[in-house]
Order: C-alpha cells, then sequence, then structure tokens
C-alpha cells in the first residue's frame, strides 16, 4: 500500500489550497450552464410534446425525427459541431452558447419522450369530458391533460436532468470555464490531479442536493390517487 | 356503424335507447356532439345543424352537456373544481361567479357538502352526481347519457337515478343510453330499440317493453330483465 503516495496525489493540501478558488469559480458556470439547459429543454421538451398532440402530421414527424436523431447523438459530438462546424456557415458561436444549445437539444429530445409518454398515459374519457364542456384542444391540454401527465413525468424527468445537466463537463472540450476545465487545466499545471479531485467534490456539492430532492420528488409523487 | 337513422327529440322529452352491445347507441349519441364525427347526414341541435364546418362546436357544446360511463371526473381537482373548470376556461366567468353557479350545480344533486372533495374520497354515485353537476353548470338545452349507471355499484344506482328522475320533472331534454327497465318504464316518454346501426323499433316504454312488434326486441328484453 502506498497510502502516502495516493495522499500526495489525490488529497495534496497544498496543491488544493492554490486551486480551490478556481474550482468554486467553475461551480459558478456549471451551475448558470446547467439552469439554462433545464429552462430550455424542458421548455422545448414541453412545446414539442404539446405540438405532437394535435395530431397534425407533418408535425409528427418533425417531432419524431427530432427527437430520435437527438437522442442517438452523443452530445459531445453535437457540441463540437456546433462550435467548430458552424462558423464555416457564419454561424459562429461563443462555447458556452454552444454548449448550452447542444445540451438543451439532447434534453429536449429526451423530455419531449417523456412528456408524451406522459400525455398518452391519460385516460382518453378525461380528453373527452373536457371537449364535452366545450374547452377547446389547447385548453383540455393545459387544464385537464397536463397536469395528470406531469405527475407521472416527474420522476423520469428529474432523473434525465441530472443525466445531462452533468454533460455540462462536455463544454470543458471547448474551453467552456465549468468545474472540469479548471480542475484539468489545474491538474496539468500543478502536476498533480488534486485539482480533480477537488472538481469531483464540487460536483457532490451541486448534484447530490438535486439527486435528494428528486427522491423526495419520486416518494411525494408516487401514485395518490 | 349506424345506418339511416332519423330520430328526433322534442324539447323536455326523455328519451331511452336500448339495444344489444356493439348496436350503435353509444355512437349514435356521441354524433350527438360530435365526439364522433358522423360520415354522413346532419345531426341539428335547437335548430343549428352542428355537422356543419362553419360551426364553432367548442360553443354548441356547451348546450349539450354529456354523461359517461365512467364519470371521467378530473383526478387533480375537487368536486368543485370539476364544474367549475368549463365555467371560468370557456364562459369566462370569475372564479366567485364561478364557484356560485358550480356550487348551485352541486346543490341540484345533493353533494353541495362534498363541494371540496376530490373524486377519489366520492363513492362512484357521488363521482357520478358530479359529473351529473359538471354537465348541469353550463345550463344545458340537452343532456345525454351514456351508460350512466353501469359502472355503478347496485346499491349506489338509486342515487344517480333520482338525481335523473328530478331533472325530467324540471323539464329537460334528455337523451339516455341505459338498460335500467324500470326507470325506463317510470320515466321515459320514448324508448328506442337499436340493433346493428338502425332504429329497429320505437315507442311508449309500455309498448315496447310489453309488446314490442318485432321479436328481436321482445328477446332482448327478456333477457336484460332476467339479469336484474
Amino acid at each position: 500500500m502506498e497510502l502516502q503516495r495516493l495522499a500526495f496525489s489525490f488529497f495534496n493540501g497544498e496543491v488544493a489550497s492554490r486551486y480551490w478558488m478556481d474550482i468554486v469559480q467553475g461551480m459558478w458556470v456549471t451551475t448558470y450552464l446547467a439552469a439554462a439547459v433545464v429552462v430550455t429543454g424542458l421548455g422545448a421538451g414541453l412545446a414539442l410534446a404539446m405540438a405532437r398532440s394535435f395530431q397534425f402530421r407533418p408535425v409528427n414527424l418533425l417531432v419524431v425525427v427530432f427527437a430520435d436523431v437527438f437522442r442517438a447523438l452523443p452530445p459531445l459530438v453535437v457540441i463540437i459541431v456546433l462550435f467548430f462546424a458552424f462558423p464555416y456557415v457564419n454561424l459562429a458561436m461563443s462555447a458556452f452558447t454552444a454548449t448550452w444549445l447542444s445540451l438543451s437539444l439532447v434534453l429536449a429530445a429526451f423530455a419531449e419522450e417523456i412528456f408524451w409518454a406522459g400525455i398518452l398515459s391519460v385516460p382518453k374519457g378525461q380528453t373527452e369530458a373536457a371537449r364535452s364542456t366545450g374547452m377547446s384542444r389547447l385548453q383540455t391540454l393545459v387544464h385537464v391533460v397536463l397536469p395528470q401527465a406531469v405527475r407521472l413525468t416527474i420522476p423520469p424527468l428529474t432523473n434525465r436532468m441530472i443525466a445531462i445537466t452533468k454533460g455540462t463537463a462536455l463544454g470543458s472540450v471547448v474551453a467552456v470555464h465549468e468545474i472540469i476545465y479548471y480542475a484539468s487545466s489545474g491538474a496539468s499545471e500543478a502536476g498533480n490531479p488534486t485539482p480533480l479531485t477537488l472538481g469531483a467534490a464540487a460536483y457532490l456539492v451541486l448534484f447530490l442536493p438535486v439527486v435528494l430532492f428528486s427522491r423526495w420528488v419520486e416518494t411525494r409523487f408516487a401514485w395518490k390517487r | 356503424m349506424l345506418k339511416g337513422i332519423d330520430l328526433a327529440v322534442a324539447q323536455g322529452e326523455l328519451v331511452f335507447i336500448i339495444g344489444p352491445s356493439g348496436s350503435g347507441k353509444s355512437t349514435l349519441l356521441r354524433c350527438c356532439n360530435r365526439l364522433e364525427e358522423p360520415t354522413r347526414g346532419s345531426v341539428a341541435v335547437d335548430g343549428t345543424d352542428i355537422t356543419r364546418a362553419d360551426v364553432d362546436i367548442n360553443r354548441v357544446r356547451q348546450k349539450i352537456g354529456m354523461v359517461f360511463q365512467s364519470f371521467n371526473l378530473y383526478p387533480h381537482m375537487n368536486a368543485l373544481g370539476n364544474v367549475t373548470l368549463a365555467l371560468r376556461k370557456v364562459q369566462g366567468l370569475a372564479r366567485a361567479e364561478a364557484e356560485a353557479k358550480g356550487m348551485s350545480a352541486l346543490t341540484r344533486v345533493g353533494l353541495a357538502e362534498k363541494a371540496r372533495a376530490y373524486p377519489n374520497e366520492l363513492s362512484g354515485g357521488q363521482q357520478q352526481r358530479v359529473a351529473i353537476a359538471r354537465a348541469l353548470a353550463l345550463e344545458p338545452r340537452i343532456l345525454l347519457f351514456d351508460e350512466p349507471t353501469s359502472a355503478l355499484d347496485p346499491e349506489l344506482v338509486g342515487s344517480v337515478l333520482k338525481v335523473m328522475r328530478a331533472l325530467r320533472e324540471s323539464g329537460m331534454t334528455m337523451v339516455v343510453v341505459s338498460h335500467e327497465m324500470q326507470f325506463a318504464r317510470a320515466a321515459a316518454d320514448r324508448v328506442v330499440f337499436m340493433d346493428a346501426g338502425v332504429i329497429l323499433e320505437q315507442g311508449r316504454p309500455e309498448k315496447i317493453f310489453s309488446h314490442p312488434d318485432h321479436a328481436r326486441v321482445g328477446e332482448f328484453v327478456a333477457r336484460i330483465a332476467s339479469h336484474h
């Protein structure tokens, strides 16, 4: 056992004291980026599922193709394409924007499928009852179907949200100044991997509360009819 | 599914539709508010042909209440919420006004004290009465009932029929798909027997239940009676 060398490499107090401020900086960017991805990804996913529920064939087809393509592509590939290829068609964007947009698209694709499954799970009689009182399709969707659908989608949605927002780490590839960017550049600068340990700790601090929240939500929204 | 149906319901009339399953009773009823779209022919309510393309169906539907076999109450809203949703969202009433109307509809079905209860806290009979109140709150000209008591435990059927009887006495026009023959005998103006998408026979309940012209009707009535 070489516990001393392990401690020197990964839990080096001297190195940690030099780099922890950077990691905290990265935490802000990660938080900000993740929050933006959640808002746009879930919003777009919900809008797509709603559009799909109107059963207009061309729209359906577009939504399904979008969802399938972006569920199949690795987010890293999307980031690289947006950041490195789009400037050639005069669509240059910052590293932050490229990462935000890529992760939003991927989250939207998954969220659309989850919302859609939720909408399908609401019995047809609910829609018929609402329509029979003169409510429009949109009113029925908003006031009757979605409130019931969303309850079912919360657990899978939180899981997916966590998975995708952790993907903010991929932004380090295009030099978004988030946690992993600071951790890995710190590690190579110091010639010691302790900044990566700090990075791991930062993820636990940011995401453990979210994971615990999702556990609470799952029990809170478990079948109670 | 339906072939050459010609049925006129007068104002204040209670018409009962009976017939074997698959005979098109429910389809006929659902054509009356276009939950089912007729491929040909027309449906007129209050003098308006509701199958015309330029008709605002959401507007028409407020005049045509519908009650379903499986109640279809919104599980995420309490009884009053169920009754007032369309008042607020379709008719655009303010909450206070909608709730006043909703309470009076719930009072009519004898459930004012359950206004804050959620569907899962109500018995089947109570749920169906809330569903009737939801239709009534919009002050419809006609009420359609699609097997309103078929999903109920036998001891709960009476409470729903009592409400339907009161509605009948208040002059509501009603079309009811149901096999509650005792109720039909007591309250219906006319019984329509459907089979294989056509109206085979119609007439006063005593006639249809006791001396129908068609043997087919007699057989059906006898079979239903033996089940009750």
